[in-house]
């Protein structure tokens, strides 16, 4: 290496650094926002968010996680406000000093999809619980997500209501730890029945030809199970140490999602001309 | 507010340039220019630290040699995603440099992706310089050359060597997906690369756009390398 080369080397990485340095200006207030990959795949967000990037001249970064994930971002204070779906995990964030309060957004619903044979015999259940005993009870394959996301969480729930504790060795139950996509072609190569969100289903569809919905119906108002309703719920993080509280932008954010103007958007949200999300807020008139 | 979060605005001065950046392409556009900018950076830091501290390690005598030689082969093994999670710990708000407010930004990517390639072109300029001939160093301090001048002789004989271990640092960070996932956040317009893109469109089911960016990364690697191999077949205009 000849110094010619060197100092060529070298003004090209200064360059570089000048460029990375001089961007250091003023910017509009930045809010992070933590997210499931299943709002975020929807689109929604991309749809309403403009809104309030205008009103509050503000730049939203939406950091799109597991639940699980999220909450962590939050706890560390990585995150400026949440966007989750785990009621239970969200109280006890909430509970424990993290959030200022939980307020509910949204909800769409949970599906069970399985192979076009059925081996379970479980096509048109209308009861979640009664679905996952009759899997259990014929050992038929059932795919996990396994990573502490709120898909996973509501699937924990529902076999601890039909009083099964699903063993990971066994050979019909595969806890494969990985996301709702990779889940679903799991399922469709296997053969195995899943649970997954109605929003994300819709999105794979095309792609999963085998798959088809067992339980849950075609659209959300057939769903009649309460137990498979997905809440989506608007959390500001406190930041840790802080005696105020959450950020100013944080606060306007869970407000806007939940004025009537912003649930009205997410009312009008269509895919395949289908609602993917209900409001859920409650406006007194 | 001064802010320095969502920095490395030459993208968006390139994308002002570019004549049709209202469309889908802009974004594509813009997603390339985060990638070179992002992987170029780390791999630019980690050759000016690793190329050195590795002709230092080969060149000396010190006793701890053999030690450092094998923790920098270790590191090459080591899961990026680790990498990525150590630093993510580190510039969290509430980890120790939190202060700097560097996570989800570029520069967090940058950081992961220095540390990630670190290893790989320190420890392969360690093994390019112990592979050449021991007489190229007796003659040169015979000839009455500092240190300096000695190494520099050992370095332009091992050239070859040493380009293909900043090829090796680059191969190892432009295509990482887990830490540039976890410390930039694969945020739009912001730290989203070409190989978090390739996730994100995989889980919303583009298979066909997925591999296509796969084929865009593809060709940019392709590109960086027929520089990089340029360089290396200039070797023999230094041959003595």
């Amino acid at each position: 290496m000849r110094q010619r080369e060197i100092g060529v080397g070298i003004s090209i990485i200064t360059i570089f650094l000048v460029i990375v340095g001089s961007s250091c200006s003023s910017e509009p207030a930045r809010l992070i926002l933590a997210t499931t990959t299943s709002t975020y795949d929807s689109g929604l967000l991309d749809e309403i968010l403009p809104d309030f990037e205008a009103r509050n001249s503000a730049q939203v970064d939406i950091v799109a996680v597991g639940t699980g994930q999220a909450i962590s971002l939050g706890e560390r204070g990585d995150a400026d406000v949440l966007l989750v779906h785990d009621q239970e995990k969200e109280q006890a964030f909430v509970e424990a000093g993290f959030g200022s309060e939980r307020i509910p957004v949204m909800y769409n619903d949970f599906i069970i999809v399985g192979p076009l044979e059925d081996p379970a015999g479980i096509a048109g259940l209308q009861d979640a619980t009664k679905a996952f005993k009759e899997i259990a009870l014929n050992m038929t394959a059932f795919v996990s997500r396994g990573d502490e996301s709120g898909t996973h969480s509501k699937e924990m729930k529902i076999w601890d209501m039909a009083g099964i504790n699903p063993d990971p060795s066994s050979s019909w139950y595969y806890a494969i730890g990985q996301g709702m996509g990779e889940t679903l072609q799991f399922a469709q190569e296997s053969k195995a029945y899943t649970l997954v969100d109605r929003g994300t289903y819709l999105s794979l569809k095309e792609n999963l030809d085998d798959l088809m919905v067992v339980v849950g119906g075609s659209k959300i108002e057939n769903n009649t199970d309460p137990n498979l309703i997905n809440e989506y719920s608007v959390i500001p993080v406190i930041p840790s140490g802080s005696v105020t509280g959450p950020s100013a932008l944080a606060e306007a954010f869970a407000e806007w999602l939940v004025s009537i103007e912003t649930q009205e958007k997410i009312a009008g949200y269509l895919k395949y001309n289908l609602p993917l999300f209900i409001p859920l807020a409650n406006h007194q008139p | 507010m001064i802010y320095c979060g969502n920095l490395l605005h030459l993208a968006d001065i390139l994308l002002a340039l570019y004549p049709f950046n209202d469309n889908g392409s802009g974004e594509l556009l813009r997603v390339i220019l985060t990638t070179l900018q992002v992987s170029g950076l780390a791999l630019g830091i980690s050759t000016l630290v690793g190329v050195p501290f590795g002709a230092f390690v080969a060149l000396s005598q010190i006793r701890a040699r053999r030690v450092i030689t094998v923790l920098l082969y270790t590191g090459m093994g080591f899961p990026p995603v680790v990498v990525g999670l150590a630093v993510y710990l580190v510039l969290s708000r509430s980890g120790p440099l939190g202060e700097l407010e560097w996570l989800f930004t570029p520069l967090a990517m940058i950081t992961a992706q220095t540390i990630i390639a670190f290893p790989l072109v320190a420890g392969l300029t360690v093994a390019a310089l112990e592979g050449v001939d021991p007489e190229l160093r007796l003659r040169a301090i015979s000839l009455g050359s500092s240190r300096v001048q000695e190494a520099i002789i050992v370095m332009q004989e091992a050239k070859g060597g040493l380009v293909a271990a900043i090829v090796a640092g680059f191969g190892g960070i432009i295509s990482e997906v887990g830490a540039a996932m976890l410390v930039g956040g694969n945020i739009e317009s912001s730290t989203r690369v070409l190989s978090t893109a390739i996730v994100l469109e995989t889980r919303q089911g583009a298979f066909g756009f997925a591999l296509a960016l796969g084929g865009v990364l593809l060709s940019l690697s392709f590109l960086i390398n027929v520089i990089f191999v340029m360089l290396q077949g200039q070797r023999r205009w230094y041959r003595r």
